[in-house]
């Protein structure tokens, strides 16, 4: 049966790409689908926009394929990636200036359309809310400090850019699996009606779309039984023309891929697994099977899908003030004490010097600060360190930075035995994230494709 | 008798803006049986107070053993406006992991 084998690339920006080398050299795929946009990206990369209109884009781009293209080109391998961020036309202007001086020719597409911050008041005079998905709130609360509003888009206008010759297909923001999807549908001549074949074609690309999180990477399990983790492969699947699909890694790598590796990512950021709605299919993940056919491979199929929906998810990011952080350590004996201790005395100089925050969270590295209210408050006593770290939330960059000037002086003044002071933190934006939704009619009329020879 | 979660399942948690998703993965049908009882929305909302300031959701997914929860309003915020160390809630996974159940 006719069938296409894929890589998973990047997971998200600043992910690693040395496995993918593995996967072109030794894991015979012809395409590689790289996911650079985690929910979180867009909101960096519109800082980078801020500062200079010619970036919004993942840099990560240019080095990356500078270093995969050597092997990928004699092979054949074509790449989908969503580095286009918030700049697709950006990244492929930077592209095509990397390739002309490799003498490297090859066609490279762009998707554009996903941007649509600009269309917001056109979009509302049509009578669409924009109001918040989860909690309803009248976007007219964000509105002014809107700074970006990308739409997810499906696989359609990648499948376009494919079928016009694109060696490299340069996107904005789509939906993660969709960057998977669409080699798929192109290489195996699927109809967009064909549910059930797109909705294992998703759950393909959901699997992959998290780099090592497939192949034994952030394990819950037994992560001590994972092999080698420092040469981790990625994961690689093999999509057959019905839809059923292998999932494996590359001869010779680290990590494991197994049932158990590969039903935690199933449900990786998952809300409804029964229906877990992407723009080309509302997918059915619990009707799927899972199993082991060899080392390292697991068998999937049996998904199953219905209609697309009706409308497209957007997400937009708005400025919500900066925060301002300090860190302090403190040693044993009595290290969480003294650091409570240095806490109090900070709130209190907050109040006295009047630093107005909208919110102040303490944390106490060593104790409490990644399980919260749930860390186990016994046997503290014995702990060999513990840093203290505040941050606050202003609405004001100045003030956010008045935080760190009241933790330095903490070194002479305040309780015994420092273990170095983290320093003064420069305050850092941060960014509300507002997601809606949007009738699809309305946002694909401006999706478009353009494909361009470069190089040489 | 009790027994914490740790010692019956594995956990991976993920996030979506405010919202966290923690999924608990079980080795066979008996343990997911004892969870489906166990294991409530309710409980798992009462187990994070202090952290997560909205509703929980629970769904089934038999076919790989697992329960899934949609934690709302779990984030600070979401991960690009939080104040928390554990800004992509990552490690809620391994928190939920600290409940302890009825196995008797």
């Amino acid at each position: 049966m006719q069938s296409v084998r894929i890589a998973g690339g990047l997971g998200f920006y600043g992910d690693s790409w040395r496995p993918i080398r593995a996967s072109i050299e030794r894991g015979d795929v012809q395409y590689v689908a790289s996911d650079h946009l985690a929910e979180l990206t867009l909101a960096i990369l519109q800082k980078d926009r801020q500062r200079d209109p010619s970036l919004g884009y993942t840099r990560d781009l240019v080095p990356m394929l500078a270093d995969l293209l050597p092997l990928a080109i004699p092979r054949g391998v074509k790449f989908i990636l969503n580095a286009g961020g918030l700049n697709p036309l950006a990244a492929r202007e930077a592209l095509l200036t990397a390739l002309k001086k490799f003498g490297v020719r090859l066609k490279v597409g762009v998707v554009l359309g996903d941007a649509v911050l600009e269309r917001i008041d056109e979009l509302q005079a049509t009578g669409v809310a924009l109001s918040h998905m989860d909690t309803g709130q009248d976007i007219a609360s964000v509105r002014e400090r809107l700074l970006f509003a990308s739409a997810y888009l499906g696989a359609h206008p990648l499948v376009e850019a494919l079928e016009a010759g694109a060696d490299i297909v340069l996107t904005g923001r789509v939906a993660d699996a969709a960057l998977f999807l669409a080699p798929m549908v192109y290489e195996l001549g699927w109809r967009w009606d064909e549910w059930d074949k797109l909705a294992q074609g998703i759950v393909v690309g959901h699997l992959l779309e998290c780099s090592g999180q497939a192949t034994g990477g952030n394990f819950g399990g037994d992560w001590r039984s994972i092999p080698d983790l420092a040469h981790i492969g990625y994961p690689i699947a093999e999509v057959f023309a019905n839809g059923d699909a292998v999932i494996s890694k590359a001869p010779g790598t680290g990590g494991r891929v197994n049932f158990d590796t590969l039903r935690e990512q199933l449900l990786y950021e998952v809300h409804n697994p029964a229906h877990y709605l992407t723009p080309d299919v509302d997918v059915d993940m619990t009707t799927l099977h899972m199993e082991e056919i060899g080392p390292d491979q697991v068998r999937v199929t049996g998904a199953s899908g219905r209609p697309a929906p009706a409308t497209l998810k957007i997400v937009a990011g708005y400025e919500d003030g900066y925060m301002g952080q300090a860190m302090i350590g403190y040693a044993w004996p009595d290290a969480l004490a003294k650091a409570q201790a240095a806490a109090q005395i900070v709130q209190q100089q907050m109040q006295e010097v009047g630093l107005r925050s909208e919110e102040t969270l303490v944390e106490y590295l060593g104790y409490n600060s990644i399980h919260g209210p749930l860390a186990d408050p016994r046997h503290t006593e014995e702990l060999n360190e513990v840093y203290l770290r505040i941050a606050v939330r202003c609405m004001d960059k100045r003030e956010a930075a008045k935080l760190g000037r009241l933790l330095t002086p903490l070194g002479l003044s305040g309780p015994p035995f420092i273990g170095g002071a983290g320093g003064m933190i420069e305050p850092r934006q941060l960014l509300g994230i507002w997601p809606t939704l949007a009738p699809r009619e309305l946002i694909e009329e401006y999706v478009r494709v353009s494909v361009e020879e470069a190089g040489a | 008798m009790k027994t914490q979660l740790v010692r019956l399942a594995d956990a991976r948690s993920g996030d979506k803006g405010d919202k966290a998703n923690i999924a608990l993965f079980v080795p066979d049908r008996a343990t997911y049986d004892l969870l489906l009882r166990e294991v409530t929305a309710e409980r798992v909302r009462a187990h994070f107070a202090g952290i997560v300031t909205g509703q929980v959701e629970r769904f089934e997914a038999p076919n790989v053993l697992a329960l899934n929860f949609v934690l709302h309003g779990a984030l600070n915020g979401g991960a690009s406006r939080s104040l928390r160390s554990d800004t992509l809630g990552k490690s809620l996974s391994s928190a939920l992991l600290r409940m302890e159940i009825e196995v008797s």
